[in-house]
């Protein structure tokens, strides 16, 4: 189904079809699934899950390629001492460390790990459109198989609804069946709860296959209330057209705690068909570490010290 | 089979510590009543016999009075509002420090969720002796008057929804406007009432100016119908209310009323739609339904009845019926049998008027009385699930065409104490609340309670109000209004 033709006006007056969203229930609806006890059995589950949707990431100035190639040794097997733990969802990186990523990868057992790159002059996406596409071509002619952009919110935000379109539609050319789309939205530049909600449709009219919450240089970044919305976009999304498209918080989600909180968030709201690292994922660092320490308590009964899981 | 199931998540009961079985709390003691029996209170949701509490005599009501009457004479009256604060304060402090274990007896006493008793009751229930314990040496400043004075005895008769809530609400405004209580809980939920007096005693608040009676409704009459009691809060059914209301028109009693309601939840084309779905199922599925206020009547216009049930029927199915001490359930047990056969009996004159009923898959456990989440579609004004209170987890849907239909709609009921309404434009909330005839209007949100917000209905849901500054004028003499 067509939503929009893609021009200005019948983007705008598709987006005005929308409910609004109501902030103080959004949040109450928010911080009452955050009161879900998961224990024992489904804490495991849950946790064991969460590691298979990481988007384990670097996206530094400092990122070198050992830096890169320690990443992505982790990536394959996250706990040396335990190979039932599943390997991550990806690895994501800057562009230029998307080969060595690659190579990294294929060479240690991580074939079937994808590698995203950030594209689209990340992270403020303050770049011509030439530049952009040339970035995207770039980053998966060196092997990304997925390509995390980020929306012109300044744009946005003056009501350029055409813009922020056409350059989703551009990339997604681009990436056509060689790499998966994620479209940064930057919640936290958007600010309001019905941008957020206007900013995931427009995205997923102009073919992203993954709406994600932020960069990670940006605070608020993967909120609750945040995702929240962006799960009643993709359900409702997929009740207009049928087709589902993934949820991608990152930024600020760091202890196992966060990550039970999103699968629940996930499982009552889009529903039990996203708990699947096809349609979710969550983009972090150090939430490897804590997901790991907590399983290894769970097997074993205690806490184990800092060291006894590895540094990226 | 879901792929993310929650393992059980139940709250330990240890931290509860219940007698087998109670007496009465007069003068500051428990004490044995005079010829009074005593009955079982079960745990609806497993019909265990939690313990035994005594049916409160004739005898017993006049002793509580005679207590409660030397209270007020020798030590309450003569304390500074200050010194009545300092009480409350220390009640509430009390209340907080053992909020877990009401949590726990409440929602085994009761049925409901101890999400429900550990989020809302018991904070709520120590927010109202906080907020009115900072009433206490203001009163001269509330605006009713100079040196506003108490009635003296009240007798306080309440409802087994929230027992410890609406304990909350008729003591703490008694006691910070200086007056003494003779207080009944409920038949089926006289538990938490039981341990707030323990919490009396802790804090030694001087005795008899709170007495507790355990009974059912001839305890009741006996404190309605004492000549000893010069005012009378009731929080119950309104068929209650009205023989109470009958009992003390020959009297000089005063008297404040709490009862039934037949909310309309109106929801229009522009409401922000999930936020709505939820506030629907707050308004209806919390506390089961059992709620005065509950948004019972959903009023939805026309052209996005379709959306909006899709969306609703997605959302109740994800609902969790069960074990009210899982911290996962959401729904949790009808409070007696009696209920569960009232609720049935209307739920089947839905069918048999030719409403059409719903409710999404759920196992109810074999054990205990359970009702699912349900709806009637096609429920027009005249069936009785549009005009009598259910006061369970079943809503009825009626569809409206214009804002002023949705108006006459939600009016047209003998009811008059909550409303809710949704959409996105402001000035629609204002002008809507201006046309409804209800004691409390939500606007984009439902079930919201706070101390500080008078609470009370019109037409048959009650006379006058609790809570806030309003709530203050039940409890001290004069016409303030």
């Amino acid at each position: 189904m067509l939503l929009t033709d893609g021009s200005e006006s019948s983007i705008k007056s598709f987006l005005k079809t929308l409910s609004p969203v109501d902030q103080v229930g959004a949040e109450a609806r928010a911080a009452m699934l955050a009161t879900r006890s998961i224990k024992t059995s489904s804490k495991l589950w849950a946790i064991e899950t969460a590691i298979s949707m990481i988007d384990l990431t670097t996206l530094e100035g400092a990122d070198t390629p050992g830096k890169v190639a320690a990443l992505c040794t982790k990536a394959v097997r996250p706990d040396p001492t335990d190979n039932t733990v599943p390997h991550v969802g990806a690895v994501c990186v800057y562009n230029d460390m998307v080969k060595i990523a690659r190579e990294h990868l294929d060479n240690n057992g991580g074939k079937e790990i994808p590698v995203a790159a950030v594209s689209t002059a990340f992270p403020s996406g303050r770049a011509s459109l030439e530049v952009k596409k040339q970035d995207t071509e770039d980053a998966i002619a060196n092997g990304a198989t997925e390509i995390d952009m980020v929306i012109d919110r300044g744009a946005f935000l003056a009501g350029n609804l055409g813009k922020v379109f056409t350059e989703i539609v551009c990339i997604k050319e681009i990436c056509g069946d060689r790499a998966h789309l994620k479209v940064i939205l930057e919640t936290g530049e958007l600010v309001t709860y019905d941008n957020v909600r206007r900013a995931s449709f427009l995205a997923m009219a102009a073919g992203a296959d993954f709406i994600k919450t932020s960069t990670g240089k940006v605070s608020p970044a993967a909120t609750p209330p945040v995702v929240l919305v962006m799960l009643e976009a993709v359900r409702d999304y997929f009740q207009m057209t049928g087709q589902r498209i993934g949820v991608k918080p990152a930024g600020g989600i760091r202890t196992t705690k966060d990550a039970i909180k999103q699968l629940v968030l996930v499982n009552e709201t889009a529903g039990p068909d996203w708990l699947d690292p096809k349609l979710f994922r969550i983009g972090a660092s150090a939430l490897l570490n804590d997901l790991l320490m907590q399983r290894m308590k769970m097997k074993s009964g205690q806490y184990s010290g800092r060291n006894y899981v590895t540094l990226d | 089979m879901m792929k993310f199931e929650y393992a059980p998540a139940p709250e330990s009961t240890a931290i509860v510590d219940i007698a087998s079985d109670y007496d009465l709390f007069i003068d500051g003691k428990f004490v044995a009543s005079k010829g009074g029996k005593k009955f079982e209170t079960i745990n609806p949701a497993t019909e265990k016999v939690l313990s035994k509490v005594t049916q409160a005599t004739t005898a017993d009501v006049d002793r509580a009075v005679k207590a409660a009457t030397e209270a007020y004479k020798k030590s309450w009256s003569k304390l500074s509002g200050a010194q009545r604060g300092k009480y409350l304060y220390r009640i509430a402090r009390i209340m907080q420090e053992r909020a877990r274990e009401f949590a726990v007896l409440e929602s085994m006493d009761n049925g409901k969720p101890i999400r429900e008793t550990r989020d809302t009751d018991i904070p709520l229930a120590a927010a109202h002796f906080f907020y009115h314990a900072g009433w206490a040496d203001k009163l001269d400043y509330a605006g009713l008057g100079n040196s506003p004075k108490p009635h003296g005895v009240v007798g306080q008769i309440i409802p087994w929804n929230f027992p410890l809530l609406m304990l909350a609400w008729k003591v703490a405004p008694a006691l910070a406007t200086g007056n003494t209580v003779v207080l009944k809980p409920a038949e089926t939920t006289p538990l938490t009432a039981l341990l707030f007096a323990e919490v009396c005693q802790q804090a030694d608040l001087p005795k008899g100016v709170v007495n507790i009676l355990t009974g059912d409704g001839s305890t009741g009459a006996a404190i309605v119908n004492h000549p000893g009691i010069n005012k009378i809060a009731f929080t119950g059914s309104t068929e209650v209310g009205k023989l109470i209301a009958k009992s003390v028109a020959t009297s000089k009693k005063a008297l404040t009323l709490e009862l039934g309601g037949k909310g309309a939840n109106i929801i229009f084309e522009d409401a922000p739609i999930d936020e709505t779905v939820e506030g629907i199922i707050n308004g209806i599925y919390f506390n089961q339904g059992h709620v005065c206020c509950a948004g019972s009547r959903l009023l939805v216009q026309e052209n996005i009845k379709d959306e909006l049930l899709e969306k609703l029927k997605r959302r109740m199915s994800m609902i969790r019926v069960g074990d009210p001490l899982d911290k996962n359930t959401d729904l949790g047990a009808i409070n007696s049998a009696a209920q569960l056969m009232k609720i049935r009996e209307l739920a089947d004159s839905g069918d048999a008027e030719g409403a059409e009923r719903w409710s999404p898959q759920c196992n109810l456990p074999e054990k205990g009385f359970w009702f699912p989440p349900t709806f009637f579609t096609g429920v027009s004004q005249a069936h009785r699930i549009a005009r009598e209170e259910i006061f369970g987890p079943v809503l009825s849907v009626i569809t409206f065409r214009t804002p002023s239909e949705a108006i006459e709609k939600a009016n047209n009921t003998p009811y008059g104490l909550s409303a809710g309404i949704w959409t996105d434009k402001g000035s629609r909330i204002l002008w809507t609340a201006q046309q409804l005839k209800a004691g409390v209007i939500w606007a984009n949100t439902f079930n919201k309670f706070d101390p500080a917000s008078p609470f009370g209905g019109y037409k048959e849901s009650g006379w006058g109000r609790e809570g806030g500054r309003h709530g203050l004028s039940a409890y001290l003499k004069g016409d303030f209004s």
